[in-house]
């Protein structure tokens, strides 16, 4: 296996493990806020760590754009979607 | 390729079977419309099998079912768009989102406005 | 390897769908089938169907989900009467036993297919360099089924127009959903300042590229529509009013333009949406473009629901 695959393998499993540590979190936290900053490990650490493992499979600087690019909008739209979600949930649940 | 399409056409019977039994279980016509729509993605996941196993000349699969399948796809979203928004009428005008025959009728539904308050 | 991911994903789909139906919460349940679609994206992946995986994210994950969460959130009252209704168990019995026919008639269909599984590739395969486009699926919605697109198109304006007829007398013609009050430097607005652009830019990609690569229309017109929904969401911009002529006009360009397109095919190539020698491509691109603005409105409009205020 060379250098270029051990990264990736190394790099996607440990992403694979933020997932994870993200998931647990979702279904054993215990309100809405807890699991929000558990999610948010799995949206930037997770993601990015899949995206950098990818990175030396892609054929092309154009490819490697794309998937940065792909990290940072889920990034953005993650960040915006907790707080308005955060907002929410400390008024108390969603509006009727 | 023949194991993809297989153990995903056993998947979608199982949707299918499961959008039935959420169909006739649950009493809230929003959890309906969804029942609905997990029947739709079986048939839909069904299909999208069976052009997976069409597949030839280095193509994944027959595109002839799989434009179908797009076709399918919006055709269904308008529907439910079209059921959710009846259903949001009913709430307007009823006060309440059930199918019973013996719903409360409102005291005076207010014909101009559309809504019972 | 591919197989254990496969049965990975079919386990993941059918705990969902069994979440959906046990969840107490009719939001919960909501939520669980928004994630089941777009678990339904990695199936289309695995099935080799790249364009319908993403027609399912755009339309099944994303424009449903929107619609189904917002009626969730509004029917919240309802829940604890509509929970007294629930049935009782023989209801409960008869159901399983529905269930588990259909399931195994379905399963005995599937387990059952013809072996050397009969196939258009070939002839689509064959036809393909008449229409000069490279994506077989485009080639296919738009030149050899394209009688199927017309109507298509025409039955999502017939959706909008059944939506539209559901306005109570006083808000006829007027503005779809509530008026926002959104906070104009909070984190909705700052988000709908930034992402329209390059969602602009991302949905005309998808849309230009469906000639040869994955790619299309609605997929296209999702995501514009999403954009432009995005914005009406976060108070930058209010939906127009239902009545306006400009609005309506946008509306049936689209089909319009596909029914002119196939008249000329009746008049020069003797049938309804023939198209003449070596003006396939022309005529594709032409109904693609008109098509594109009709759908993004047509799709914003139908998840903005029934008009609700008068038109001011």
């Amino acid at each position: 296996m060379s250098l270029a695959d051990l990264f990736t393998v190394v790099a996607v499993s440990a992403g694979a493990v933020f997932f994870l540590a993200g998931t647990v979190g979702l279904l054993r936290f215990p309100d809405a806020l807890t699991r929000l900053h558990a999610l948010t490990k799995a949206d930037n650490l997770g993601l990015g760590l899949v995206v950098l493992g990818l990175l030396p499979r892609v054929d092309g600087v154009l490819g490697g754009l794309t998937l940065v690019a792909i990290w940072l909008l889920a990034l953005l739209a993650g960040a915006a979607v907790s707080q308005l979600i955060a907002r929410a949930a400390r008024r108390g649940g969603p509006p009727a | 390729m023949t194991d993809a399409a297989t153990l995903f056409g056993l998947c979608a019977a199982a949707l299918v079977g499961i959008g039935v039994y959420a169909l006739i279980v649950n009493p809230q016509p929003l959890r309906k419309i969804v029942a609905f729509n997990v029947i739709g993605n079986g048939v839909f996941v069904l299909f999208g099998a069976i052009a997976h196993r069409g597949g030839a000349l280095g193509w994944g699969g027959d595109p002839v079912p799989q434009a179908l399948l797009i076709t399918g796809l919006v055709v269904a979203f308008s529907a439910t768009a079209l059921a959710v928004a009846l259903l949001l009428r009913l709430y307007d005008v009823a006060g309440s989102a059930t199918l019973a025959a013996d719903a409360p009728v409102p005291a005076k539904p207010d014909a101009d406005t559309g809504r019972s308050r | 390897m591919m197989a254990a991911l496969n049965v990975g994903i079919a386990l993941l789909i059918l705990a969902l769908a069994v979440w959906t139906v046990v969840a107490r919460d009719t939001f919960a349940a909501v939520v669980g089938f928004v994630a089941y679609g777009l678990l339904l994206t990695l199936v289309w992946v695995q099935l080799a169907g790249i364009d319908v995986a993403l027609t399912e994210a755009a339309l099944g994950g994303g424009l449903t989900g929107a619609l189904l969460i917002g009626a969730a959130a509004r029917l919240r009252r309802t829940e604890g009467a509509a929970r007294a209704e629930t049935p009782g168990f023989p209801t409960r019995l008869v159901a399983a036993l529905a269930a588990v026919v259909v399931t195994a008639a379905l399963a005995v269909a599937v387990l059952a297919l013809p072996d050397p599984a009969p196939t258009l590739t070939h002839e689509t395969a064959a036809n393909i360099e008449t229409t000069g486009v490279g994506n077989p699926i485009t080639a296919v919605l738009l030149a050899f089924r394209a009688m199927d697109t017309l109507l298509e198109a025409i039955v999502v304006l017939f959706a909008l127009v059944g939506v539209w007829s559901l306005a109570p007398d006083r808000a006829w013609g007027g503005r779809p959903g509530r008026l926002q009050r959104v906070d104009p430097n909070g984190i909705l607005a700052y988000l709908a300042r930034v992402l329209p652009p390059i969602g602009i830019v991302v949905g005309i990609y998808i849309f230009w590229i469906g000639a040869d690569l994955p790619g299309g229309k609605f997929q296209g017109a999702t995501i514009l529509a999403a954009m432009w929904l995005l914005a009406v969401m976060a108070g930058l911009a209010d939906a127009p009013p239902v009545g306006r002529t400009w609005l309506r006009l946008a509306l049936v360009a689209g089909p319009v333009v596909f029914i002119a397109v196939g008249a000329l095919g009746a008049v020069v190539a003797d049938a309804f949406l023939a198209y003449p020698d070596g003006l396939a491509k022309p005529l594709i691109k032409v109904i693609e473009w008109a098509l594109l603005p009709s759908l993004t409105v047509t799709l914003a409009l139908i998840l903005a629901g029934a008009p609700e205020r008068e038109a001011k």
